[in-house]
């Protein structure tokens, strides 16, 4: 490759030519492998939109409660409802504080979601469901002042969220995620070889049966119950 | 219904099967009365004996017989709001050894299936990197590729059974999984093609599709064994599963193998993205909820006999058929209990043990017709032996809908019917 760099150089200029790109001017890469281009400045900027908890990635904008209430109810509301709380089997935003550890926990951004960051980026990313980056950075500033005014974490109208104060937001939950900890779990801790012969006393009983549930496909009642939500 | 569930959708495909199936026992047992005159399809010229058959030029591109019609992902409409973000299931209990055909692979998608032509697709690398790069396809096929044999398994497979019994059959409780080889280029040679800056700890992933799904992996793990993909089993990725390009990570849940790849960051924290805050955690008990757990945990299936895979031979030799797989590795051991989990017998494991990929394993034995309840529990190279559902429910409750890999049960009853029950 180095015994002749000017040819080399050349013939990437002449590849980049007639292609007819856009990208001419990109620098040749200078990898191991020397395979790919440079990345411009502007493409990065059109891809790179992901926010972390500590703000990092939020653009410039802001919007307030009462700004996001009618883009909600615009382009939100028919499927999570005009408080947040779920058409159908669409998902809820709101509600569900001190459920956690229920039979039944209701986990919403307001009672589950540890971080601000992740409505915003989200919402910017995915949402509308079918009409994903459809909004601008002040609609969707807005829209998370209106999520935050629905789970009672601002409770002012009038409350403006942007760049500037996005941080200062703290998630009732945030404080209740822990690391992976399987592995200490009793059954595992124990690392004893498993019981091969007479491991338990007494004749087996059914405990559960899913023929009295009858939801599977094709065994007639497709109206199952809530159970089991995997989306 | 379990005789529904077995009934090919092609009523004239399906009246051997259906007839040599649940329905005979019916009957009684093992009917085959051997005619004084022979059996007809012996004694007398069939068909296909007979006249011609398609031509090479009838199928370029091959698909199953129609008797196997019936072999095919189903999906649970009530479980999601929504096919679009759904996922269906694989359909364990017609399969065997441990490669799972392109077609039959399940599907998880959060945004559809999003249709890219390869010479469309862009991959960036950027963030903590020397050189942020853009790589096309073909850029990514100059680069030594590797073929590894890897599950794929999602995070919420067996999901709606912590509470209890509720799917009748194991394409149903355990068919978010496939095993498939792929092609690709190391994750790590990637990285190191943008030059790795010492400040990165992380790399976020993130899709092409409708959903941008994004996840955050340490970079330990990204330089470890990740591959970006662009084949399986052979050929190009399948649309459903990510073509032109997916991310790979061995042993970790499904969710992380981002599909339509497009954008590789590398950062010095996690993102805290929504596909590993409000989902991909794992609420406990207590209302704490886990994060970040990647590895998916020892787990195995006894895949036929099946409540969708009754037994319609009768009494006498018997077959169970099964997988088993780690995110810790190979399979080490898989035992197979008839009763209960009161007495267990080793079984036999055939085919290749390869790291993070399906294992396959059998145990013959002679069923006298009594009522049974099989159960498998595998082991893994690094000694994790499969927990049952009691086990996991004391440590976790029931809330935490993911990494469900506790040991299942299926109610074979004397007529060759099975169910999927739990037993104390």
């Amino acid at each position: 490759m180095s015994k002749f760099p000017k040819a080399s150089l050349l013939a990437a200029c002449l590849l980049a030519m007639s292609a007819g790109s856009v990208h001419a001017e990109a620098a040749s890469p200078s990898g191991p492998l020397k395979l790919g281009r440079i990345a411009t400045e502007a493409e990065i900027a059109a891809w790179d939109h992901d926010i972390r908890p500590d703000g990092k990635g939020l653009p410039e904008g802001r919007g307030t409660v009462a700004d996001g209430e009618v883009l909600f109810t615009d382009n939100c509301a028919a499927c999570h409802g005009d408080f947040g709380e779920g058409v159908g089997r669409w998902p809820v935003l709101a509600g569900g504080e001190g459920t956690l550890d229920r039979e039944r926990p209701e986990k919403t951004i307001g009672s589950y979601w540890p971080y601000l960051s992740t409505v915003y980026d989200y919402v910017n990313r995915a949402m509308p469901f079918g009409n994903a980056r459809s909004l601008g950075p002040d609609d969707v500033y807005a829209l998370t002042a209106y999520l935050l005014y629905l789970n009672d974490i601002v409770t002012d109208e009038d409350f403006e969220l942007s760049r500037e104060n996005f941080t200062d937001i703290r998630m009732p939950n945030v404080d209740n995620f822990v690391p992976d900890d399987r592995e200490r779990e009793k059954h595992y801790v124990a690392d004893t070889e498993p019981c091969m012969k007479d491991c338990k006393p007494g004749p087996v009983a059914i405990t559960m049966r899913a023929r009295v549930l009858d939801v599977t496909p094709e065994g007639g009642n497709e109206e199952g119950p809530a159970a089991g939500n995997v989306d | 219904m379990t005789e529904k569930m077995n009934k090919p959708s092609r009523p004239q495909a399906s009246r051997r099967a259906f007839l040599g199936g649940a329905a005979a026992l019916g009957a009684g047992l093992a009917v085959r009365p051997a005619l004084a005159a022979g059996d007809p399809l012996i004694t007398e010229v069939q068909d296909w004996n007979r006249y011609l058959g398609d031509g090479v030029d009838a199928r370029p591109y091959g698909v199953p017989s129609r008797f196997e019609a019936d072999v095919v992902r189903r999906d649970v409409p009530w479980l999601t709001a929504d096919s679009k973000s759904s996922v269906n299931f694989t359909p364990l209990h017609r399969l065997d050894g441990i490669i799972t055909p392109n077609g039959l692979c399940f599907e998880r998608h959060h945004g559809g299936i999003a249709e890219i032509a390869p010479a469309d697709h862009r991959l960036m690398v950027h963030g903590l990197v020397e050189r942020s790069l853009v790589f096309t396809l073909d850029d990514l096929k100059r680069f030594p590729r590797e073929n590894r044999v890897y599950f794929l398994e999602c995070a919420a497979n067996s999901g709606m059974e912590w509470r209890g019994a509720q799917l009748n059959g194991c394409q149903f409780t355990h068919g978010m999984v496939h095993c498939v080889m792929y092609t690709g280029v190391r994750l790590r040679t990637l990285l190191e093609e943008a030059g790795l800056k010492t400040s990165g700890t992380w790399l976020l992933a993130e899709g092409a599709d409708a959903s941008a799904m994004t996840r955050s992996i340490p970079l330990d793990k990204a330089l470890d064994d990740c591959l970006v993909a662009w084949g399986m089993n052979g050929e190009a990725l399948r649309p459903e599963q990510g073509y032109p390009v997916r991310l790979v990570v061995p042993g970790w849940e499904g969710n992380m193998w981002v599909k339509w790849l497009r954008r590789l960051e590398v950062g010095d924290a996690p993102w805290e993205h929504r596909e590993e805050t409000s989902k991909y955690t794992d609420l406990l008990a207590n209302g704490k909820a886990r994060k970040f757990t990647w590895q998916m945990e020892v787990k195995s299936v006894i895949t036929s006999p099946s409540p969708q895979a009754p037994i319609a031979h009768g009494r006498g030799r018997t077959v169970v058929s099964g997988l088993a797989w780690s995110g810790n590795g190979t399979i080490r051991r898989v035992d197979v209990s008839l009763d209960g989990g009161r007495n267990w017998h080793t079984a036999r494991i055939d085919g290749p043990s390869l790291p993070k990929a399906l294992h396959r394993f059998y145990h013959e034995f002679d069923w006298d017709g009594s009522e049974l309840f099989l159960q498998s529990r595998a082991m893994d190279e690094k000694g994790f032996v499969q927990p049952t559902k009691d086990d996991l429910r004391a440590a976790r409750g029931t809330n935490s809908i993911y990494h469900n890999n506790g040991i299942q049960t299926w109610y074979l009853k004397p007529d060759g019917a099975l169910e999927n029950v739990e037993v104390s």
